[in-house]
């Protein structure tokens, strides 16, 4: 394979890599930013939307087929589905100690990520599911690579979710609460602004874009299992500070760049997949020790 | 900062199973009555190997084994409130240092000791350095990927490590001639720990230092105003918690004589932070019976073990919302 | 001899000027006041000097030396202390330990003397607790002592939060607004133990306060800010007279303020 073979089939994995951390990454820069939580559970309910994903496409695939059409029916009725979890999660676990030292709200998570990851591995018998569809592998070919519709198809849906939340963010009442929420609480309160109620959205926005991203991880990688939240957690945090965590153009960005990263890092000599995991974690660790804040973060000051 | 009202005495009936737990704790704070209870337990605890069978034994030597980490982790998360979710790799450190100085390069048991906990220590300051001066959060998941690099890093480096096979043939280590092979001779030793860590735990809680880990945790710019390093502090913590977990993993690997990264996932560093969680995160009391029911309940409860995280899970949301000040009474005025 | 000079000090929070090329300086042994109408940045003026807020530029010298950089655990233990405005004491300990708190960067034990408690460690304890006492006998709760913090009524945990600054054996003590909640007669208390505080500690004493009546009877310096610059310093009656002075207060109405 030439240079240039390389060079586009990594670029196109991370591309797709890229699509699946951004998802992700979003919902832990959206709820970072709004109630300075890092929801350590956050990588589970991508899990619970691959989960419930393939659940809706057995279901659905007498009537709509198993291909593009079943599945974004499945998709969307996963990310509603499980944008609702999110948001019981949050009333359940985390509202009650919005108010309490921070370690314990690190704790609860860590409580939510335990119940969701283990309840999947009860459900499931600790197996790997099939996820299969009835897509095949038509596509067209630039130079020796093969690039797939599904690929193609998959970056579009990514492209189209984010700028929706874009949209969302900038344009409705709802998106300029969540941003002043997360500048300042209490004065939000104070003008009368519905703060559990922007929080609940959040989480549902949050946890449905992460399931989202889990269908799409089922489809492309036609396996699913419980503990897949796990590794996506740890990167999608690595990504949202690379972009500038609490930052939601941050997260896009530092979706993308992590996954493009990480596809040509593995083409390092020395590196391979074997040490790509811990190639993207040392890159967290020197970002941390020299540029906390990321790409596109806002120094926090906090009012003493 | 809100707080839950169990400290609160208001004028007016209080539930029964306050003034049950009032009365118990106030059975407990009489200074004899602990002394003659730690002293009863103790007298038991080295009269087991007599009377119990080498299952038995077996048990309890975990449970001490247990308990020596959680007194550990109890150090980071309890005294200086840091939530560290990678522990385990700070035992897997310790236990592939003896493995590998025994087994490989010959070295006498008792020699690696301080080898592990000084390689421990060094993973701590490595970690901890660039994260400890960041916010809270930033610190648990950090810790949680370490863990996972080291979990990994054993699996990959198979020449000194042995992969994922993992490491065997350590040797026995002989003390005073007597090469340690029984389980009641590791039932001794581990019982030692376990005496030692609770001595040193004890000492550092009531010393100007514990106190620089209460006022970090409690408010940590407070602490900085009052002339308090606080990043220096809450490495201290870290670090001497990476040398309790080293240490411990030392034994480990002695007494298993084989290791292998599977040991060192991160359902170990939940478990043992279960058990800090369950005594309140920084009692120890509680916690020593927190870290005997997590070693047991497995052992009781055989056929539901895949269960057992989902039910620590739950317990986890459940102690942090009705009770987090932990399973034992706490401390009023 | 200046114990504190400030120099041309700015900061900006992304481009909103919070402080602007301040200047001032306070004597040993004086007793000075920040005043200025409410958002005039006096709580920031603080936090630049405890180290919480970095300066974008100008300099801060404690006793001659520059302090600008230093992180606030070393400016504490260089000399200055301060009380929060919101009272943050530590509430789940006793008073007492709160107290001893102030007395850690005076002393130097770690972990090993923790665990094997040697004859100097058992002194080192003995002094800190003794320390911690003296300061909660000189603001007049040492019966507290056992108590848990969050248990005391608001004016008496106002007091340890004075005596845990002075555990810091400072030359420098900053109160941030240390009559905000008091009512006539603990004010009036709280404004002998400031005297007392410079007579008989030797402790110079820089405070940002609002009731008027408080500031003027013991400050022998008044710094005036509005919108993070300053209008007016000097004594007392000089300041009360300054026609740019009374013209913050009065075109910002709130309760409270009559210079």
């Amino acid at each position: 394979m030439s240079v240039r073979d390389i060079v586009i089939q990594q670029l196109v994995n991370g591309l797709i890599l890229g699509s699946f951390y951004t998802l992700v990454a979003l919902g832990y820069s959206m709820v970072y930013g709004i109630i300075k939580l890092l929801n350590f559970a956050h990588g589970d309910i991508y899990m619970v939307g691959a989960f419930v994903g393939f659940s809706f496409l057995s279901l659905l695939s007498g009537t709509l087929g198993d291909e593009w059409g079943g599945i974004l029916a499945a998709m969307v009725l996963a990310m509603v589905a499980v944008g609702f979890l999110g948001v019981l999660i949050q009333r359940i676990a985390y509202r009650p100690l919005l108010a309490a030292p921070r370690l314990s709200i690190l704790i609860t998570a860590v409580g939510v990520s335990l119940v969701l990851s283990n309840g999947a591995m009860v459900a499931t018998s600790g197996e790997y599911k099939a996820f299969n569809t009835g897509l095949g592998y038509e596509g067209f070919d630039l130079g020796h690579i093969h690039v797939t519709f599904t690929q193609l198809v998959m970056m579009a849906a990514t492209v189209v979710l984010m700028m929706v939340l874009h949209l969302f963010i900038s344009r409705t009442l709802y998106g300029k609460a969540m941003r002043a929420i997360s500048i300042d609480m209490d004065a939000c309160r104070l003008m009368g602004i519905d703060v559990n109620r922007v929080i609940a959205l959040t989480f549902f926005i949050g946890s449905a874009l992460a399931a989202a991203a889990g269908v799409m991880a089922g489809v492309y990688y036609g396996s699913i299992h419980f503990f897949m939240g796990f590794v996506i957690g740890l990167k999608a945090f690595t990504a949202a500070v690379i972009g500038g965590i609490g930052s939601i153009p941050g997260a896009m960005l530092g979706g993308l760049t992590l996954g493009l990263l990480e596809s040509f890092g593995t083409q390092l000599p020395g590196i391979g997949t074997q040490w790509k995991d811990v190639f993207s974690f040392g890159l967290l660790i020197l970002l941390l020790i020299f540029k906390p804040t990321g790409i596109l973060g806002r120094t926090e000051i906090e009012r003493m | 900062m809100a707080e839950p009202s169990a400290t609160a005495t208001p004028v007016g009936k209080k539930g029964w199973l306050t003034v049950q737990e009032e009365r118990l704790f106030d059975f407990f704070d009489d200074r004899r009555w602990r002394y003659t209870a730690c002293g009863i337990l103790l007298a038991v605890a080295l009269a087991l190997p007599r009377v119990g069978d080498n299952y038995v034994l077996e048990i309890f030597t975990n449970s001490f084994f247990y308990i020596v980490l959680c007194l550990g982790l109890n150090i980071v998360v309890g005294y200086a409130g840091l939530l560290d979710l990678g522990y385990a790799a700070f035992f897997a450190v310790g236990a592939y240092t003896t493995g590998i100085l025994t087994s490989e390069a010959g070295w006498n048991f008792w020699f690696t000791i301080p080898a592990a906990a000084f390689f421990s220590a060094i993973a701590g300051v490595v970690i901890g350095g660039p994260t400890l001066r960041l916010r809270s959060d930033y610190l648990a998941i950090v810790t949680l990927g370490f863990g996972e690099i080291t979990r990994i890093a054993a699996r990959n480096l198979k020449e000194i490590t042995g992969g994922a096979s993992g490491l065997i043939g350590i040797h026995r280590p002989v003390l005073f001639g007597l090469e340690l092979r029984k389980i009641s001779h590791y039932y001794y030793v581990f019982l030692a720990l376990v005496v030692i860590a609770l001595f040193v735990s004890y000492r550092l809680q009531n010393s100007r230092l514990g106190r620089a880990w209460q006022y970090v945790r409690e408010d940590e710019d407070a602490a900085e105003a009052m002339g308090i390093d606080r990043v220096a502090v809450k490495l201290y913590a870290y670090v001497i918690g990476a040398i309790f977990a080293g240490v411990a993993g030392s034994f480990f690997a002695a007494k298993m004589t084989a290791i292998s990264p599977e040991t060192f996932q991160f359902m170990q560093s939940a478990t043992i932070l279960m058990a800090v969680v369950l005594g309140g995160m920084g009692k120890i009391p509680g916690m020593i019976v927190g870290a005997l029911a997590l070693v047991l309940f497995p052992e009781v409860f055989r056929s539901i073990g895949s269960v057992r995280m989902l039910v620590f899970g739950l317990l986890l949301i459940v102690m942090m919302i009705f009770r987090p000040h932990g399973l034992w009474p706490e401390r009023r005025n | 001899m200046n114990v504190l000079s400030v120099k041309n000090l700015s900061l900006s929070f992304g481009g909103l000027g919070v402080i602007t090329d301040l200047s001032f300086d306070v004597e040993q042994g004086a007793i000075v006041s920040l005043i200025g109408p409410n958002g005039a940045g006096k709580t920031s003026v603080f936090n630049c000097l405890t180290g919480f807020y970095r300066a974008n530029s100008g300099g801060i010298f404690f006793d001659g030396e520059s302090i600008l950089r230093l992180k606030p655990h070393r400016i504490t233990q260089k000399g200055m202390a301060r009380t929060f405005q919101n009272l943050r004491l530590f509430r789940s300990l006793t008073v007492l330990e709160n107290v001893m708190s102030g007395m850690h960067c005076r002393t130097s034990m770690g972990a090993v003397g923790a665990i094997l408690r040697y004859p100097a460690q058992r002194a080192e304890e003995a002094e800190i607790r003794q320390v911690a006492e003296r300061c909660l006998d000189f603001v007049g709760i040492l019966d507290q002592k056992d108590r848990l913090a969050k248990n005391l009524p608001y004016g008496n945990q106002r007091r340890v939060e004075w005596a845990r600054a002075l555990a810091t054996q400072p030359k420098l003590l900053l109160l941030d607004e240390p009559a905000a909640g008091l009512n006539y007669d603990e004010k009036a208390q709280l404004m002998k133990l400031i005297r007392r505080i410079r007579e008989e500690l030797k402790i110079t004493i820089f405070l940002i306060e609002h009731d008027m009546s408080l500031v003027m009877n013991i400050s022998e310096k008044v710094v005036v800010i509005d919108y993070g610059q300053k209008i007016a310093e000097g004594d007392c009656a000089t300041v009360q007279n300054d026609p740019r002075v009374i013209e913050a207060y009065i075109g910002r109405e709130e309760a409270g303020a009559h210079p």
